[in-house]
């Protein structure tokens, strides 16, 4: 396993992300906030209250469980714990940030784009990814990357860890992942 | 006419393998292909389901109720016995879950033309389904079928055996209530020879570290219940328990299964095992009153409790529903 970046370099480059979006919406106008589960809600919460220190007024949050729309769900094999989505407001209309930690297939959210349409018709959805690694198995691109990995392997595992869930944050490199815990990201 | 052959009521073998050592509850995957009762659960996966059903319950308060999981697949329900809650619980929760549903029941089918259980699930099965949910009359029905058909069988109630998905949402509702199982003392009042849901809240109750304490008559509460659980007690008198209990779950009077003189008039039963509002009075000020359904008001319990503010009896029902599209999402990815 190699570390790749470590908390500096992660706290850069969500302060620089911070300013893109909060340069990107208008201020006093409604925004949705919404993390895909687990990491993408962890760093929802820190974007959110970042954004309110830059004046935006009017976030909304939510957390977006996407395992009941995975493409690999028909596959037989053990499932994955299915938890709630928290989504308490009406997405119609309204501009979403849907944030997750790593972007690499583009499954993950394409899935998290077929469980958004079940809850509303958004006015637009921006994407952002702390990590963009490349390996792209659908037409999916992120609007806003913190950093960009292209060196690594298909079948290596890019592993995000933020204080709030791990202890501390920091981005690694893991080679030859388990079949089980490969499976479906992205 | 059914050739089922009977199990004994409160050891049936799984046939499944044996689920390997769980790890951390956590990391646990689940193994089960089938849900035949909850006797044979270990505490992980009783736990296991009831976390799965907190993800499924959020599903139901969408403007959109439907997730794609089940996709393509086709549950049937297979009911040689009567039922409204059950069999719609079921259906909707496959139905949320986008599977294909088919409703099979006694009536017009070819059972009342003499075909066996198992030749009507080969048949029904024959035509390319995931998952057959059973209520059969006999004891082992769902373990029986389970042995000769290749898809998923949940056991939806066999006979005085198990009704498994009755007792996760009984245990999920009162984890709901309470913020815990262990340490709860649960009673569950009535006709407890004949009913398979005291058999499957006894044994999840009990995994959970409940104590759970069986109450009815002599006749239809044997002192030999004691016997097969830890924290296990049997008692005749309601009236020596009824401040202690935390919950009480009042069972259905069975009159359909009640054949012989083993019960006692219904005015009695009401006066020694009815949940009178003079009983009412002397419960626990945050007793929880649980119904499995359908009541017989007047009989086992006042109308005015089952509709009063600290009866659960609707809950109930409403997360029957996550619990069972948690049991079909489980299942149904074992291959």
């Amino acid at each position: 396993m190699r570390r790749q970046y470590d908390a500096d370099d992660i706290r850069q480059v969500i302060e620089s992300l911070a300013d893109k979006v909060a340069a990107a919406f208008p201020q006093d106008q409604p925004l949705g906030i919404i993390g895909i589960r687990t990491r993408g809600e962890v760093l929802a919460e820190r974007f959110a209250k970042m954004l309110a220190g830059r004046g935006m007024s009017q976030l909304e949050r939510g957390v977006l469980d996407i395992t009941l729309y995975r493409d690999d769900l028909s596959e037989v094999g053990p499932k994955p714990l299915v938890r709630p989505t928290d989504i308490h407001f009406d997405l119609g209309g309204m501009p979403v940030l849907l944030i997750d930690d790593v972007l690499f297939t583009g499954r993950s959210v394409r899935a998290a784009l077929s469980a958004l349409g079940d809850f509303g018709r958004p006015g637009v959805i921006r994407l952002l990814v702390l990590v963009d690694r490349g390996g792209r198995e659908l037409p999916i691109q992120a609007d806003y990357v913190g950093f960009t990995v292209n060196d690594v392997p298909h079948d290596s595992r890019v592993n995000v860890k933020l204080s709030e869930t791990d202890g501390a944050d920091e981005v690694t490199v893991e080679p030859a992942p388990s079949p089980v815990l490969g499976r479906g990201r992205g | 006419m059914f050739h089922v052959q009977l199990c004994p009521m409160t050891a049936p073998s799984e046939t499944n393998p044996p689920a390997p050592p769980p790890p951390a509850a956590s990391k646990l995957r689940w193994t089960r292909k089938h849900l035949l009762g909850l006797e044979a659960l270990s505490v992980d996966e009783l736990r296991l389901v009831l976390d799965q059903a907190d993800g499924f319950k959020e599903v139901s308060t969408r403007s959109v109720k439907k997730v794609p999981a089940l996709r393509g697949r086709v549950v049937v329900n297979a009911f040689w016995e009567p039922s409204t809650r059950t069999r719609t619980s079921f259906e909707l929760a496959a139905q949320r879950l986008s599977a294909d549903v088919i409703d099979f029941s006694e009536k017009g089918s070819s059972v009342s033309k003499g075909e066996t259980l198992i030749d009507t699930a080969r048949n029904i099965e024959a035509m390319g389904i995931d998952a057959i949910v059973v209520r059969h009359p006999a004891a082992g029905a769902a373990e029986l079928l389970s042995r000769t058909v290749k898809c998923s069988v949940i056991n939806a109630g066999d006979g005085a055996h198990e009704h498994p998905t009755q007792g996760l949402l009984d245990a999920y509702t009162m984890r709901e209530r309470f913020g815990r199982i262990a340490g709860l003392k649960v009673a569950i009042v009535g006709d407890i020879a004949n009913s398979r849901v005291a058999r499957s809240n006894l044994w999840i109750l009990t995994k959970l570290g409940a104590e759970v304490i069986l109450v009815g008559p002599p006749t239809l509460c044997s002192k030999t219940f004691e016997k097969l659980a830890p924290g296990v007690t049997v008692t005749h008198d309601f009236d020596s328990v009824i401040g202690q209990c935390d919950v009480i779950n009042m069972l259905r009077v069975q009159f359909e299964r009640i054949k012989t003189s083993q019960f006692p008039s219904v005015r009695e039963f009401t006066r020694l095992y009815g949940l009178t509002w003079d009983r009412f009075q002397r419960c626990k000020k945050d007793v929880f009153i649980m119904h499995p359904g359908p009541m017989n008001r007047g009989i086992e319990i006042q109308s005015e409790i089952a509709d009063g503010p600290q009866s659960g009896i609707l809950t109930q029902v409403t997360n029957g529903l996550a619990v069972r599209m948690a049991v079909l999402y489980l299942v149904t990815s074992v291959g």
